[in-house]
């Protein structure tokens, strides 16, 4: 089943042409890849599908309903969560409070139902709320073997953990449909080894994946499906290995061969 | 002498009270505006018209100028909140010189620049508080400030708090966290307005006259020195930082050279302060708040 899709999806800056009549499909439960070189519009894509961009031209259908034009914040909340290509951790917040921001909107008049409908009745509950989301914070801490930073600053963690917090604070929102844009970037082959680990045990909770990333190596292995851009057009969709054998593909990367 | 201190004390909690209003703006959400004089002028002329003109108990007007001010806080709060930084400065900045602008012309609201007098002094348990009962103001002003600091130190640690602060650190995650930002910096706003309205009308009954003179720029100015030299994102802090600044403004007539040194000299004092806290100490003096958290052990609010 297609969880999310654009349909003809177009981003123009002025006359720069950032994603061209893009046509994008995530089959539900499986790792779907983006790829291409850099300024491919990859990025761009992701924030037009996140509600943080809003499209030229073009729709956004997730789970058949169109998303197009709403903002983050509801988008977050119909279940899409989402990292960043160059990390936006709450910084000065701990790294457990960095995972309780992303419990939100699932918790207080959200999920009471009108039980405590007012300001004093959510007040009051508070702490028993709190000792609620911090155990859920604690369990996605504990997911990532983050739970000894829980009370260090975000900002203090080595490169991959932030990364990984990243990730655990999207989790936190209870997502149908994660976006990964470039996770593996800037870590070691050990790290992403841990991290294509990490991926897959993301998916086996039911989640689907989708992910941008510049790492061969980690795409071809744990991508289900392969969604190749180039200057803001689809030039490519289907499995590692048709994707691997694919001219256009090859010549999008490696420049075409002087006759 | 003893007078006089009270009388810094006094001072200390109705700006104390600002402070913390400031401190949810821009110690939470990180937003620079300069609004808290505005905002302290609606909160004294509300306690002032009602009581004077309309005869009304100043307990009842208390709710009323905070929630007006509160109303207004909304107001330019809607508009202005998709500025940044300085742009949210200057416009803000604007917003407090035009209330003084209508409190200076609305004569037959107002009564202009003589302002309103002889506003009654409030009667606490039937034990009437006047300007020179100054053990009794003060502890009507410092009840209110802590009932406001329990109040704001918990709004800080719940849910709310840490939408505020991860609005602060990154706008957009937060909304991709599912965060509605707009609605978060409004209710920062609405909150910052509503303490200062309260403030304004202690103010009031305090002074027992209102004139559009005492709410200019340097109010609100003086308000974000406190927050900024106490420490952003702090609520006990700010309260330090407005008795420092309080004691600071004083600090000639204290110790009587009021006729030497000229009552300008704080705002100079004021800049200096600014400058050597952002070059030595931008956290404040007590800076920020970091809260650990020890799942099994805590019990109740501790944490």
């Amino acid at each position: 089943m297609i969880l999310l899709e654009t349909k003809a999806l177009t981003r123009t800056y002025g006359g720069v042409v950032a994603v061209s009549k893009v046509s994008f499909q995530a089959q539900e439960g499986l790792i779907t890849g983006l790829i291409g070189p850099n300024g491919a519009g990859k990025t761009t894509l992701f924030n037009n599908m996140t509600g943080l961009d809003l499209p030229t031209a073009g729709k956004v259908y997730f789970k058949g309903k169109d998303i197009t034009g709403h903002s983050a914040h509801k988008i977050c909340r119909m279940g899409i969560a989402r990292t960043f290509q160059n990390i936006r951790l709450f910084k000065e917040l701990t790294v457990t409070e960095n995972v309780m921001v992303g419990r939100h909107f699932k918790t207080g008049r959200n999920v009471n139902h009108g039980r405590t409908l007012t300001a004093v009745g959510s007040y009051l509950q508070m702490n028993r709320e709190h000792q609620q989301v911090h155990a859920e914070a604690m369990r996605w801490l504990e997911f990532f073997g983050l739970e000894p930073f829980a009370n260090e600053l975000a900002k203090n963690l080595p490169y991959g953990h932030q990364r990984e917090l990243e990730i655990a604070r999207a989790l936190a929102t209870e997502p149908t449909l994660l976006f990964l844009d470039e996770p593996a970037a800037g870590m070691n082959p050990h790290e992403t080894a841990s991290l294509m680990a990490t991926i897959r045990r993301i998916r086996d909770l039911g989640i689907t994946v989708v992910l941008i990333e510049h790492d061969m190596k980690l795409v071809m292995n744990i991508c289900d499906t392969i969604s190749v851009l180039n200057y803001g057009e689809n030039i490519a969709n289907g499995t590692p290995s048709e994707i691997r054998g694919n001219p256009l593909v090859i010549e999008a990367y490696l420049g075409k061969e002087e006759e | 002498m003893l007078n006089f201190m009270l009388l810094i004390l006094i001072y200390t909690g109705i700006y104390a009270l600002m402070a913390m209003g400031q401190n949810v703006i821009t110690g939470y959400v990180g937003l620079l505006s300069l609004t808290q004089a505005g905002f302290l002028a609606i909160g004294s002329y509300t306690t002032a018209i009602l009581s004077v003109t309309y005869g009304w108990n100043f307990w009842l007007t208390i709710p009323v100028a905070g929630l007006l001010a509160a109303a207004f806080g909304v107001l330019i709060g809607l508009p202005t909140l998709r500025l940044k930084g300085d742009y949210l400065a200057i416009a803000t900045l604007g917003f407090g010189e035009i209330v003084r602008n209508i409190l200076n012309n609305w004569d037959s609201v107002t009564k202009g620049p003589m302002g309103i007098q002889k506003i009654p002094m409030v009667k606490v348990f039937g034990y009437q508080l006047s300007p020179y009962s100054k053990w009794g103001f003060l502890a009507l002003v410092w009840v209110f400030v802590i009932v406001g600091y329990v109040l704001f130190d918990r709004l800080a640690k719940s849910r709310m708090g840490r939408a505020l602060e991860a609005i602060r650190e990154d706008e957009i995650a937060a909304s991709s966290m599912g965060i509605n930002t707009t609605k978060y910096k409004v209710w920062a706003f609405a909150l910052g307005a509503f303490s200062a309205g309260v403030a304004g009308s202690l103010q009031a009954v305090f002074t027992l006259s209102v004139t559009p003179g005492s709410f200019t720029f340097m109010v609100s100015i003086m308000v974000l020195c406190m927050v900024v030299l106490g420490g952003m994102g702090n609520f006990k802090a700010v309260v330090l930082g407005a008795f420092l600044i309080q004691f600071i403004s004083y600090f000639p007539q204290l110790v009587g050279l009021s006729n030497v040194i000229p009552p300008q000299f704080k705002q100079v004092l004021f800049g200096l302060i600014l400058v050597v806290m952002m070059i030595w100490r931008p956290q404040g003096i007590l800076g920020r708040e970091i809260r650990g958290y020890k799942p099994s052990k805590e019990k109740g609010g501790k944490r």
